[in-house]
């Protein structure tokens, strides 16, 4: 009992240590004075204001434009590689798996140089798309890592089971192992797209000037005092995905319980 | 058949290319202009210049913060990867929601929340002076690095930590306990060792990004203190000097190769297997 | 004796430069059910992927109905699997399962809905249209399986170990099921499995494969009782494997002893092995037998004691209704017609393995 008791006062206070500054720029977003140092009152006009501000709306559309494009097509090459990456030999598929990891072992900042000193070698033009063209580089690894212990799992015969019955490798691969790795790649992409949203030190390092994103935004703006308005927008973006996430964690969980039950009812009216 | 399986080969091209001209190349890049002067001649100066005092400095400052912070991570993330590994049914949504949900908050404003609540009059100093007990006056030091690092990476210690435990077979607990072991000696005899590999790649995770951070240290240790990623990126966003960047990031990567490499020897076999 | 159906001419097929078969060659009449017996890495299961076409051979090749099949990819055959671990779709439930193959096809509803129904009761599961896979048990999934892959009325279906997940009982019930199947629907089978067993019960036809090669291809009795090397004689069944030497026909020197046997043309004074089966070890209590031995080792097993005799400086392993405690002075003796006399192996592989065993 008492062992238990101290279990949950440990979980609540890492909860409360990971969720006081999510708490503090919640209400920050609410603050009338200008200056986070002191409680001004409370008011809702940043929400307001935000609409109006083309720097941090701009900023989102590019962050979200990115975001949603990065995590789209490194999906895509991710988990085309994959299928390929299985069919290789032990030390090919050593070799790729190892230039995989680089981008997620190796320093942020590294990676940002290196792409940076990339891009002016060959003249590329600064601006969102050398931004793209990173967050795709960096987006793919957490495709491929959650995709490939899904394509591990497949059942081998599952696929030649297909093929046996008639089915050509294309039809075979969308019937049979496309629905069985989708969670995989479902996961990888929701991966790819929060940590595009996330970052900033490869932003940072690939962006052109007059180019920003929310999080470059954030980072200039740190010295000169953060406008209340990107503290309300936060604030939007955090609460839209907790209802998100709750409806998405909530709605299999009643699935799963239904369909056994459909199932088994079915039959007895079906059959 | 085997045709089959060289055209599904070849599908992955795509990706090869891909890795190829955005990691591999850049990579050689920093190598390249790491040991090069301006003129493009070889050098080995600039990964030298790592031992002018304000770099080394900035290195063992970096290094000391990220030892420290990793150390934590691994106190606070152990016995909470033991708790959630027990509760089993509800924990994945939990992780969720502790540690997932809160990434959709920029890090940049998160971490800025803490200048907030550790200022002077800031919101801990208040309930602290309130409750009457001394003020914390931890802004702007390397005590306000640490506790950056620590919320920031903490996730990624719990997660590999989490992955690891909860796979242990009940069963083998069970066989220790049937055995004669405590619980005590459960833990540091069955738990702990079957463990390892996630402390390891747990300490690889925290270590690495903490080491190498401009971001935390600019937020909240004031601009006094520099650490090595903060030199860094003030040579290529400020001094535009490549080649001294370059060089020391090649320094950078020689000790993340090294944790890496000692991380490989403990985790023999293992994969990545941290998501 | 029915027609050929499908001929393997000279297959050989290694992998990362280990050869799996070498030089092989089978025919498989039509309507028979054969099956491919040996250890684990013998090439059984090889053959079967050559023949549902997930491997093409380096050399030799697949013909089908005196048709040249080796590179037709697996969708293109008129064959089908029972795969090892089952292979159904996860995703799909039992109808989609089945109909997988009809729908490719471009069936009507209504022929791929009686071809279900049918299917399903072939097996013995109807009603189970809606359920998933993963809610049936093994032999459950195992018989889905089964539907899946003859609703497409293949002209052969391959096994590959299908009942080596289920457990002992369920095995058994299943042999007798796939021979009523193999009945009903008058099609090859051609299965492959390591237990002899089971290869005894179901098949018309054993071939019996070690290392890539065949040792020995024939119907159960013959495979039992007239093993043609020691391999064969170890494999199936337990056996007494006894080198001696053939005197002449119809006598052989066993460890010092001389036994009639049946055998002949085996020359004068040449070395050979002898198979003894268990249970053909005849032990009397006098000293009427042949050889005089002690027992060693008893155990009961059921239907059979289960002993072990020396004699004459061999282990002798005897089955019998008879029980004879530990110590006993016993005398062997063994009918003519029960000694199959073997050729010494041709090479060393066999050798090994006749010694291991």
């Amino acid at each position: 009992m008492i062992k238990k008791i101290c279990r949950n006062i440990y979980l609540i206070l890492i909860f409360v240590f990971l969720y006081a500054p999510i708490v503090t720029l919640v209400v920050l977003s609410f603050n009338k004075s200008k200056t986070r140092a002191k409680w001004g009152g409370f008011t809702l006009k940043w929400y307001g204001s935000l609409f109006t501000n083309e720097a941090i709306m701009g900023a989102l559309m590019n962050t979200l434009l990115i975001a949603l494009v990065a995590s789209v097509v490194s999906t895509l090459i991710g988990t085309i590689a994959c299928i390929s990456i299985m069919n290789l030999n032990k030390k090919m598929r050593s070799v790729v798996m190892g230039v995989t990891n680089i981008p997620m072992l190796n320093a942020e900042i590294v990676t940002g140089i290196s792409l940076m000193l990339l891009f002016i070698s060959f003249n590329f033009k600064f601006g969102l798309g050398t931004i793209l063209l990173s967050h795709i580089t960096f987006c793919i690894p957490y495709v491929i890592l959650s995709v490939m212990p899904r394509m591990q799992q497949l059942n081998p015969y599952a696929y030649e089971a297909a093929l046996d019955l008639g089915a050509g490798p294309v039809y075979g691969f969308f019937k049979v192992i496309l629905p069985e790795i989708m969670p995989g790649i479902a996961s990888g992409f929701l991966m790819a797209f929060t940590m595009s949203l996330d970052d900033f030190i490869i932003t940072h390092f690939t962006k052109g000037a007059g180019v920003d994103t929310l999080s470059t935004k954030i980072y200039t703006e740190v010295k000169k005092g953060i406008k209340p308005e990107m503290y309300a927008l936060s604030t939007i973006i955090f609460v839209t995905v907790l209802i998100l996430l709750l409806l998405v964690n909530y709605k299999p969980l009643e699935k799963r319980q239904k369909t056994d039950k459909e199932v088994k009812e079915a039959v007895k009216v079906g059959g | 058949m085997d045709n089959h399986k060289r055209n599904l080969k070849i599908l992955g091209s795509p990706y090869y290319l891909w890795s190829a001209f955005f990691i591999i190349i850049p990579l050689a890049m920093v190598f390249y202009y790491g040991l090069t002067d301006r003129s493009g001649a070889f050098t080995l100066a600039n990964i030298a210049s790592i031992i002018q005092t304000e770099h080394i400095k900035g290195l063992f400052l970096a290094l000391e913060l990220s030892f420290i912070s990793t150390v934590i991570c691994i106190l606070l993330a152990y016995p909470l990867a033991m708790i959630l590994s027990a509760r089993k049914v509800s924990s994945k949504s939990f992780i969720v929601l502790i540690f997932i949900l809160p990434m959709w908050m920029n890090f940049l404003l998160r971490t800025m929340a803490w200048q907030t609540l550790l200022e002077k009059t800031g919101v801990i100093n208040s309930v602290l002076s309130f409750l009457g007990l001394p003020v914390l006056k931890i802004i702007n030091t390397p005590s306000a690095i640490i506790l950056g690092m620590v919320y920031n990476f903490l996730p990624f210690m719990v997660l590999p930590l989490y992955n690891c435990i909860s796979k242990i077979d009940e069963n083998v607990i069970n066989a220790a306990r049937d055995l004669g072991a405590n619980s005590l000696k459960v833990f540091t005899r069955i738990i702990l060792p079957l463990s390892i590999p996630g402390i390891i790649s747990g300490i690889t995770m925290v270590f690495i990004p903490a080491l190498t951070t401009f971001v935390i240290s600019k937020l909240l240790g004031g601009s006094k203190i520099l650490l090595i990623g903060n030199i860094i990126e003030e040579e290529f966003t400020q001094a535009s000097n490549w080649n001294l960047g370059s060089g020391l990031s090649i320094v950078l990567m020689i000790f993340i190769i090294v944790s890496m490499v000692i991380t490989e020897i403990f985790d023999k076999g293992g994969e990545s297997n941290f998501l | 004796m029915n027609k050929i159906l499908i001929d393997l001419q000279h297959i050989s097929k290694s992998y990362d430069g280990q050869l799996i078969l070498d030089d092989l060659s089978l025919y498989i009449r039509e309507n028979e059910f054969l099956t491919l017996l040996g250890p684990s890495g013998c090439g059984k299961t090889t053959t079967l992927r050559i023949l549902g076409g997930f491997e093409t051979p380096e050399q030799g090749k697949v013909m089908f109905e005196g048709e040249d099949i080796t590179k037709v990819p697996p969708y293109k055959r008129q064959v089908n699997t029972v795969f090892q671990k089952y292979a159904l779709f996860p995703h799909m439930n039992i109808k989609e399962n089945i109909a997988f193959g009809l729908k490719i096809k471009g069936k009507t509803q209504n022929y791929i809905d009686d071809k279900i129904k049918y299917s399903l009761k072939l097996v013995n599961l109807d009603g189970y249209e809606n359920r998933m896979p993963d809610s049936l048990s093994g032999g459950q999934q195992q018989r889905i399986a089964i539907a899946r892959a003859i609703v497409n009325e293949p002209k052969v279906l391959l096994l590959d170990e299908p009942l080596g997940a289920l457990d002992l009982k369920l095995r058994q019930d299943m042999q007798y099921e796939l021979i009523r199947l193999k009945k009903e629907l008058g099609i090859t089978f051609v299965y492959v499995t390591h237990d002899q067993e089971e290869a005894l019960t179901m098949s018309d036809t054993i071939v019996v494969m070690n290392q890539g090669y065949i040792q020995q291809v024939g119907p159960p009795e013959k495979i039992y009782n007239e093993p043609e090397n020691a391999f064969v004689a170890d494999f199936i069944g337990d056996s007494n494997i006894i080198r001696s030497t053939m005197v002449r026909d119809e006598l052989v020197n066993i460890l010092g002893v001389e036994f009639k046997c049946v055998d002949v043309g085996f020359g004068t004074n040449k070395p050979v092995d002898v198979v003894i089966r268990p249970e053909d070890v005849i032990l009397k209590e006098d000293e009427s037998g042949k050889m005089k031995g002690v027992v060693s080792h008893l155990i009961f097993k059921g239907v059979h004691y289960e002993m072990e005799v020396q004699a004459n400086g061999f282990e002798w392993l005897v089955h019998s209704t008879k029980c004879f405690p530990v110590g006993t002075v016993v005398s062997i003796d063994v009918d003519p017609f029960n000694i199959q006399i073997m050729n010494k192996p041709e090479f060393e592989d066999e050798e090994a393995l006749k010694i291991d065993g």
